[in-house]
C-alpha cells in the first residue's frame, strides 16, 4: 500500500492540517516509507488468529453508575484561549 | 453488514401520487436515545439536564491529554435491557471504535462508538399503525438492524456573540443508544408509529426518558422513493429531527422533493440534509459531505466489552411487562384493541388505568380513563402525571355509578367538580345532594305530573314507542337529572303502556 499526493492532501485536510504542495510531496515519501516498513507484517500468516486486544488477558474495568466527578468548570476552561462565563469561545461555526 | 432485504409488499394505501405512476416511500430510521443513567458513559460526571455551562464536565469529557475512559456498567445494562425489549440478539462480546471528525463540540476529535461490533444485533418490533376510521390498527413488523452505545457530543450556541460560537460540554460523553432500523418503513404514519413504539418501549424499560423536547430522543431519517415494488432508490438522510410531528413534515417534504426531481428527469444525489421546522423544508448540509470520511478504527483505550449469559439472563428476569404484553392482557380482560392500544401507549397512563380498574369493571374504567380523563388532560394540555383527578378519585366516581347512587350523567358533573376543586367523590355527592332519586314515590309523582300535562304527547307515544325518550328527558329535567333513568323508563312504560 502506498499513498499519492492527493491522498496526503485529503488526509491533511481531514486532520485540519494546512500543508503546501511541496510539503505534501515530502510527506507522501515519508508516509510511504512508514507504510512500507509496516507492510513487512503482511508476511506473517494470521489466518484464524484472533486479534490481540491486550497484552494481558483481563476483563475491561467498569465503573459504578455514581456521580463522582465534574463540577470543575474553572479547571475545565482554565486553558481555553477564549472563554466567557465558563463557555468555551470558538470562531463562529454555523451549519 | 447484512444485505438489505425488502420485507414488505407494496400497499397502494401508502403511495404518493405522481404524474405517470404512483411512488412508494422507503424509510429507515436511526434513533438516538439518551441512556438513563446518573453518570456519563465513560466518566463520573453527572448527566443532569439544564445545569450551568461546563459544570457537568470531567477532565475525561473535556478530552484533556492523558485522560482515559472507564465504562459505566449501568449504561451497558441499559443497552442490554433495551436490546431485550427489541427482541434482539445480544452480543456477549462487543467493541468500541473511534469515529473521527472535527467539530468544536467534540473535544476528543472523535466520538467513541461501536461500528464493527455493536452490543445488540438484529431484532424486530411490531408497530401499530392507526387507528383507521373504524378504530382498527394495522400491525407491521419493523426490523432492527442493530443498537450500539456511543458518546453524545457537546452543544454549540451561535447567537451569543457576533463572531464567536459558544461551546458547552455538559452533554459531552453522555451515553446514547443508536437504534438503527431496517428500511422496512413505507409511510409517514408508519414512521411515526415506529418512533412512538420505540419511545414507549424505552420508557417502559426505564432505559431512556424518551423526552424529545430535551433532546433525549432524536432521529436521523433516511428517505428514498421508488416506483412501487422496484429496487430501492438513492436515499437522503435528514439529520437530527427532534419531534414526531417534525419528522412527519420532513419526510413529506423530502418525498415530494425527490419525486419532483425524478419526474423532471433528474436523479437523486445521496446527501445529508437538515430539516428547518420554521420553513417546513429540508436543505442540503454540504459541509457534512467532506466529513463523511470518519476513518473508524478500534479504540485502543478500551478493551472489548464482554459479559456472560448469566448477566443477560439476570437482566431479562427483571424486565417489566412491555407494551405488547400489556395490551394483550388488557384485551383478554375485555377491552377493545383501540382502548387497549391507547392505554398502553404511555406507561403512566397504563398504570393509572390499572389502579382505576382494580376491583372494578375494566371496560367502564377504560371508558372513563380514555374519554373523560385523557380528554380533559388533552384539553388543558396536562400530562397524566399532573392529573388533578387521581386514580382513586376516578375509581370512587365509578363506584358511585355502579352502586346506582349517581347516574352516568351526574357522574360527569362530579368528575368536573373533582377536577376543579378536588375532594372525595362520595362526600361531594352527599354534601351537594347529587345522589339520584331512587325513591319510586318521588319519581312517580314527577312522571304523573308530566303525563298529566301532556295528553297529546301521550297519544303519540302510544303510536310511536320512540316518543318515550321525550318523556324520560322531561322527567330528568324536572328532577334535575337526579332520577334513576332505569326507574323512570320502567315507570313510563307501565303508565303510558308502550
Amino acid at each position: 500500500m502506498s499513498v499519492d499526493q492527493s491522498t496526503v492532501k485529503r488526509v491533511a485536510k481531514l486532520a485540519r492540517i494546512a500543508i503546501t504542495d511541496n510539503r505534501a510531496e515530502e510527506l507522501r515519501d515519508e508516509l510511504n516509507t512508514i507504510l512500507g516498513f509496516v507492510e513487512q507484517l503482511d508476511e506473517v500468516d494470521v489466518d484464524g488468529v484472533e486479534p490481540m486486544t491486550s497484552v494481558v488477558d483481563f476483563d475491561m474495568k467498569k465503573r459504578a453508575d455514581t456521580v463522582n466527578d465534574g463540577e470543575i468548570a474553572d479547571d475545565v476552561t482554565a486553558n481555553a484561549p477564549a472563554k466567557d462565563e465558563h463557555f468555551f469561545m470558538v470562531p463562529k461555526v454555523v451549519e | 453488514m447484512t444485505a438489505i432485504v425488502d420485507t414488505r409488499t407494496p400497499n397502494p394505501k401508502n403511495f404518493f401520487p405522481g404524474q405517470d405512476h404512483d411512488w412508494e416511500l422507503v424509510i429507515g430510521l436511526e434513533v438516538h436515545a439518551q441512556v438513563t443513567s446518573e453518570a456519563k458513559l465513560f466518566s463520573g460526571a453527572s448527566t443532569g439536564f439544564g445545569a450551568e455551562q461546563n459544570s457537568h464536565v470531567s477532565l475525561v469529557d473535556a478530552a484533556m491529554p492523558g485522560m482515559l475512559p472507564v465504562i459505566n456498567e449501568e449504561c451497558v445494562k441499559q443497552a442490554v435491557r433495551t436490546g431485550l425489549g427489541l427482541n434482539a440478539m445480544i452480543n456477549n462480546r462487543s467493541a468500541f471504535d473511534r469515529k473521527n471528525y472535527f467539530y468544536p463540540d467534540l473535544p476528543q476529535g472523535y466520538q467513541i462508538s461501536q461500528l464493527y461490533h455493536p452490543i445488540v444485533g438484529e431484532g424486530t418490533i411490531t408497530i401499530q399503525v392507526g387507528p383507521d376510521k373504524d378504530g382498527k390498527f394495522e400491525s407491521v413488523d419493523v426490523g432492527i438492524e442493530r443498537l450500539h452505545l456511543e458518546q453524545d457530543a457537546g452543544k454549540s450556541m451561535h447567537d451569543q456573540h457576533p463572531t464567536m460560537s459558544y461551546v458547552d460540554l455538559n452533554r459531552s460523553g453522555v451515553a446514547l443508544m443508536e437504534i438503527v432500523s431496517k428500511p422496512d418503513i413505507r409511510s409517514i404514519d408508519e414512521a411515526k408509529a415506529y418512533v412512538t413504539k420505540l419511545r414507549s418501549i424505552v420508557r417502559y424499560l426505564g432505559t431512556c426518558d424518551g423526552n424529545m423536547d430535551q433532546g433525549s430522543m432524536r432521529a436521523d431519517v433516511n428517505v428514498s422513493v421508488r416506483k412501487p415494488g422496484s429496487d430501492f432508490g438513492t436515499r437522503c438522510e435528514i439529520k437530527n429531527v427532534n419531534s414526531i410531528r417534525f419528522m412527519g413534515q420532513a419526510i413529506d417534504y423530502e418525498a415530494r422533493r425527490q419525486i419532483d426531481i425524478m419526474e423532471a428527469g433528474g436523479s437523486i444525489e445521496q446527501e445529508t440534509r437538515l430539516f428547518d421546522p420554521v420553513k417546513g423544508e429540508t436543505r442540503s448540509m454540504r459541509s457534512k459531505e467532506e466529513a463523511h470520511d470518519y476513518r473508524y478504527f478500534p479504540d485502543p483505550d478500551l478493551l472489548p466489552l464482554e459479559f456472560d449469559d448469566a448477566f443477560v439472563e439476570e437482566l431479562k428476569a427483571d424486565l417489566p411487562e412491555l407494551p405488547d404484553e400489556k395490551r394483550a392482557r388488557f384485551m383478554a380482560d375485555g377491552l377493545s384493541e383501540y382502548d387497549a392500544s391507547i392505554l398502553v401507549s404511555d406507561k403512566a397512563i397504563a398504570d393509572y388505568f390499572e389502579q382505576v380498574a382494580s376491583g372494578r369493571d375494566a371496560k367502564m374504567a377504560a371508558n372513563w380513563t380514555i374519554n373523560d380523563l385523557l380528554g380533559a388532560l388533552n384539553k388543558d394540555g396536562k400530562s397524566i402525571e399532573d392529573s388533578p383527578v387521581t386514580a382513586a378519585q376516578l375509581g370512587g366516581i365509578i363506584d358511585l355509578i355502579k352502586a346506582d347512587t349517581i347516574s352516568g350523567k351526574i357522574a360527569k358533573d362530579v368528575f368536573e367538580i373533582v377536577w376543579n376543586e378536588g375532594g372525595d367523590p362520595a362526600k361531594i355527592v352527599e354534601d351537594r345532594g347529587m345522589a339520584q332519586v331512587t325513591d319510586t314515590g318521588a319519581i312517580e309523582a314527577a312522571v304523573d305530573e308530566i303525563i298529566a300535562a301532556n295528553p297529546d304527547k301521550v297519544e303519540q307515544a302510544r303510536e310511536k314507542p320512540n316518543m318515550i325518550g321525550w318523556f324520560v328527558g322531561q322527567v330528568m329535567k324536572a328532577t334535575r337529572g337526579k332520577a334513576n333513568p332505569k326507574a323512570v323508563n320502567e315507570l313510563l312504560r307501565v303508565k303510558i303502556g308502550g
